[in-house]
């Protein structure tokens, strides 16, 4: 058995979320999702992962602890996700307000060849997550939905939300942001105010 | 009544938990994420008590690997507390680290080498220094417990001043002999 895929463009979801962004902050988990991020826009406020497979929900825990003023948003993909499952159990236990994680579903592992992944087979990433205590979860397969989303991020006592964006399983063009990851980094914190030494 | 594991007390067991937590605080550390060990059990309470550490339980290690890259993207100092177990869990995401040059301050509790009575952590214990060094972390070793300040603040400097990753092996010597005893909680 195979959940049906979405029908979201995921270029055109994730630039409708980054619209008039503001003091978002913005981690992206490794393969498309960066794409994503970077097509949407290049901007200091944004971390691309390049690997760290399953880190990039508690990347974006540690920074949404660290900047409790600042809506941070988590980008990733269902398999990324999938990998740090255990990451949702950790973030509810802290219960972070400012934090959001948007998990574009397309049901497959786009990177490696479209194999289906558990959330492909069946799984439901936003019932998993409300299961592990994430207070705010939402199931998004319109743009109205996306919109919705995009105005609770800056509501800094709502979370932690996950919303399980659905997406379609095609092909689109890569859009390689910067890989060098200390040009990142230091470019995130010099944008937060912090003085590289 | 629950059978929980303690720890024999011994002269050299009493208070280097609290210089960790004293010199922790020295550095600003304001982010601290964990793996339960009984070896780390009073450092953690200590963590936990304090208002201007944000405590973090982990369901795996490698999440507080990750936890310590977005803290430093946020201008936080992290530190994780683990076992040596756990240390072949963190292995890839330690690539993250090297790769951004990320800070890393990871404090781990030794097994399978003093009087370990279990086989089973035997193996991971002994390949914890390795694991580490495979991936360009620096091990440093506090076996002494009047070491322990200037160990962790050595290990400190260079994690947060020098933008390395250092691991610090306490000796499981330093922990004692595992007594396994019942306690009311």
């Amino acid at each position: 058995m195979s959940a049906p895929t979405g029908t979201l463009d995921r270029r055109t979801a994730v630039k409708a979320l980054l619209a008039d962004r503001g003091d978002l902050l913005v981690i992206s988990g490794l393969g498309s999702s960066s794409y994503d991020l970077f097509d949407a826009g290049e901007h200091p406020g944004n971390f691309y992962l390049w690997g760290a497979m399953g880190g990039a929900a508690m990347v974006g825990l540690g920074l949404a602890l660290a900047q409790p003023k600042r809506p941070v948003l988590v980008v990733t993909g269902d398999g990324e996700q999938l990998m740090g499952i255990g990451s949702l159990l950790t973030i509810a236990t802290k219960q972070p307000g400012n934090l959001s994680i948007a998990v574009l579903d397309n049901g497959h592992f786009g990177e490696t060849g479209m194999q289906l992944s558990h959330s492909g087979l069946g799984a439901k990433l936003e019932v998993i997550a409300s299961g592990a205590g994430i207070r705010n979860v939402s199931d998004i397969a319109d743009m109205a939905g996306i919109e919705r989303f995009r105005n609770s991020l800056r509501d800094l006592a709502g979370g932690p939300r996950l919303a399980r964006i659905r997406i379609a399983a095609g092909e689109v063009e890569r859009a390689l942001p910067p890989r060098d990851g200390t040009y990142l980094k230091n470019r995130f914190r010099g944008h937060l105010g912090f003085q590289v030494r | 009544m629950d059978q929980i594991a303690t720890h024999q007390d011994s002269a050299t067991s009493q208070d280097w938990p609290v210089a960790i937590y004293r010199t922790l605080k020295d550095f600003s550390v304001a982010q601290v994420s964990y793996v339960p060990d009984a070896g780390h059990s009073k450092l953690i309470k200590l963590s936990h008590a304090d208002a201007d550490i944000k405590t973090t339980v982990l369901t795996t290690e490698e999440e507080g690997v990750a936890l310590s890259a977005g803290a430093w993207l946020g201008g936080d100092r992290a530190v994780l507390l683990m076992q040596s177990s756990g240390v072949g869990n963190c292995v890839n995401m330690l690539s993250l680290m090297a790769s951004c040059r990320f800070p890393l301050l990871t404090l781990v509790t030794m097994r399978g080498e003093w009087a370990e009575f279990n086989p089973w952590q035997i193996p991971m214990g002994r390949a914890t220094p390795q694991a580490f060094e495979i991936m360009g972390a620096t091990v440093l070793r506090l076996e002494n417990p009047d070491d322990t300040e200037e160990v962790i603040s050595a290990a400190a400097s260079l994690a947060y001043d020098g933008d390395q990753q250092v691991a610090v092996l306490i000796s499981q010597r330093m922990i004692g002999r595992k007594k396994w005893t019942k306690e009311t909680h």
